[in-house]
């Protein structure tokens, strides 16, 4: 008997400049309307409504934890005191900034613009995003999520390379690739794909943007260099890293192993049960889909956004080991079968319209 | 009638800091009224990427779209930052015995 070579696995191409791009426009996938679930205008303005109260009582407590824990690695430096310390400091300057950078990019976690954006900038700085070039990033995600070929922020590309997954829980390579970016922008130089998401009249400010995270990294590593000591690194700059893990135990959450080129987001998203200590951490970004159903609710008025819609949606997930146990085995599946992914069970009413809206 | 005045709407039709759309002849329009009961009109859709504002969130004079939360007062059309970039093409509104009326160019 002949034996069989194995058959290679496809590859889809997740470049916004590559063939897959092409193909999501003649699917008509881009910048197409997306399902939403039914709810009143004036129950949603209730819940659109903004407030400073919340993010200030909120922002504060992270600062107090981020400049305590900091303090703390500072006075322990050089004993083994300074290893939970900087545990702690570097989980809240390298993964809890990612909710702050999500929320205040949108413009939605205080009512006070300006509030939002001195969070925006500082939570950008600190989970090494370039806040302009990220922000017309985020924006396509939204356009057009989990969008092979258009959306960038497509966390695990299929088929997973679990190597790199694994890699992702100290921002590698993602970090040094955002490093090389900011170096390549200080020069005032972006490639075809930022430029295909980002508009020519922001290019200038994303240049400005470098510079000045390029600056804050000179300066640091002088004071390293000046001190002795790696400790100004380790508590500026290298926390994007040692501190990245709970950014992906978060965020993988949000969409790995569910369904790519769809335009329904109770298909591509994830709603998580979590406790109130991570729902503080993450700023409620375990409403997942309901945020990307709806992004002009705030995060504070998720939890209730979520009460309103939950008739319509998949059942949501009861905790992170529930929502890990399907998210492994479908990594792993994915990695030998790339058409795979977690079919999620829309209620059987929507299910009805929505196949008879799309027949 | 005077020239290019469209009745739109009845201003019931709008709730108090809210925004309605309004199609005519082949266009969409945004309705606006203020808490205070001042009506505006703009062009229905985003200078983003063309979703309907009427979807959006009012707050004093701003419009937030609903798609990626950019900004516009839509007392002068203005683009308060990205990614609403372009500015929003105004019209001039008046109210007579409880409808609302705008002026096509
Ligand atoms: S479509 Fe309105 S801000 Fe993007």
């Amino acid at each position: 008997m002949e034996s069989q070579t194995p058959m290679p696995i496809p590859k889809r191409d997740y470049s916004l400049v590559g063939s897959e791009t092409q193909r999501a426009y003649e699917k008509g996938l881009v910048s197409a309307p997306w399902y939403a679930s039914p709810i009143a205008r004036p129950r949603l303005k209730e819940l659109m409504r903004r407030k400073d109260g919340p993010a200030i009582r909120h922002t504060l407590l992270w600062f107090a934890l981020i400049i305590g824990s900091g303090t703390a690695a500072f006075l322990t430096w050089g004993t083994w005191g300074c290893v939970p310390a900087l545990f702690v400091y570097g989980t809240l300057y390298g993964s809890t900034s990612d909710s702050r950078w999500h929320e205040c990019g949108h413009r939605t976690a205080f009512k006070t613009v300006w509030m939002n954006d001195v969070v925006y900038y500082i939570a950008s700085f600190m989970v090494l995003r370039e806040a302009t070039a990220w922000r017309w990033s985020h924006t396509r995600h939204h356009t057009d999520t989990i969008i092979v070929g258009r959306d960038p922020e497509i966390a695990v590309p299929r088929p997973p390379g679990l190597f790199a997954v694994c890699l992702k829980f100290f921002a590698l390579p993602g970090g040094l690739r955002e490093l090389a970016k900011i170096a390549r922008h200080c020069f005032g130089r972006l490639n075809a794909v930022e430029k295909d998401y980002i508009p020519g009249s922001e290019h200038p400010r994303v240049f400005r943007e470098a510079r000045v995270y390029a600056a804050i990294y000179v300066a640091t590593i002088a004071c390293a260099l000046a001190t002795g000591s790696i400790l100004p690194l380790m508590l500026v700059g290298l926390p994007s890293f040692y501190g990245a893990w709970l950014v992906v135990v978060f965020g993988l959450t949000q969409h790995a192993g569910l369904a790519e080129d769809v335009l329904d987001h109770r298909l591509n998203c994830r709603t998580v049960y979590m406790n109130p200590v991570f729902r503080y951490l993450y700023w409620n970004m375990n409403y997942h889909v309901e945020h990307h159903m709806f992004p002009l609710v705030p995060y504070h008025a998720l939890p209730a956004l979520h009460e309103e819609l939950k008739a319509d949606m998949p059942p949501a997930y009861r905790g992170l080991v529930e929502t890990y146990r399907e998210i492994i085995p479908a990594l792993l599946r994915q990695a030998k079968d790339p058409a795979y992914c977690v079919k999620r069970p829309l209620p059987l009413a929507a299910d009805a319209a929505l196949q008879g809206g799309q027949a | 009638m005077s020239a290019g005045w469209i009745p739109a709407c009845k201003t019931g039709d709008v709730g108090a800091e809210d925004v309605v759309r309004f199609d005519h002849g082949g266009r969409t329009f945004a309705i606006y009224r203020t808490a205070d009961d001042k009506y505006y009109a703009t062009d229905g859709l985003c200078t983003h990427e063309k979703v309907h504002l009427a979807h959006g969130f009012v707050m004093d004079t701003i419009i937030e779209c609903a798609k990626h939360n950019g900004r516009f007062d839509f007392t002068t059309g203005e683009a308060k930052g990205a990614p609403a970039c372009i500015h929003l093409k105004t019209y001039p509104v008046k109210v007579e015995a409880g409808q609302v009326f705008l002026q096509l160019d």
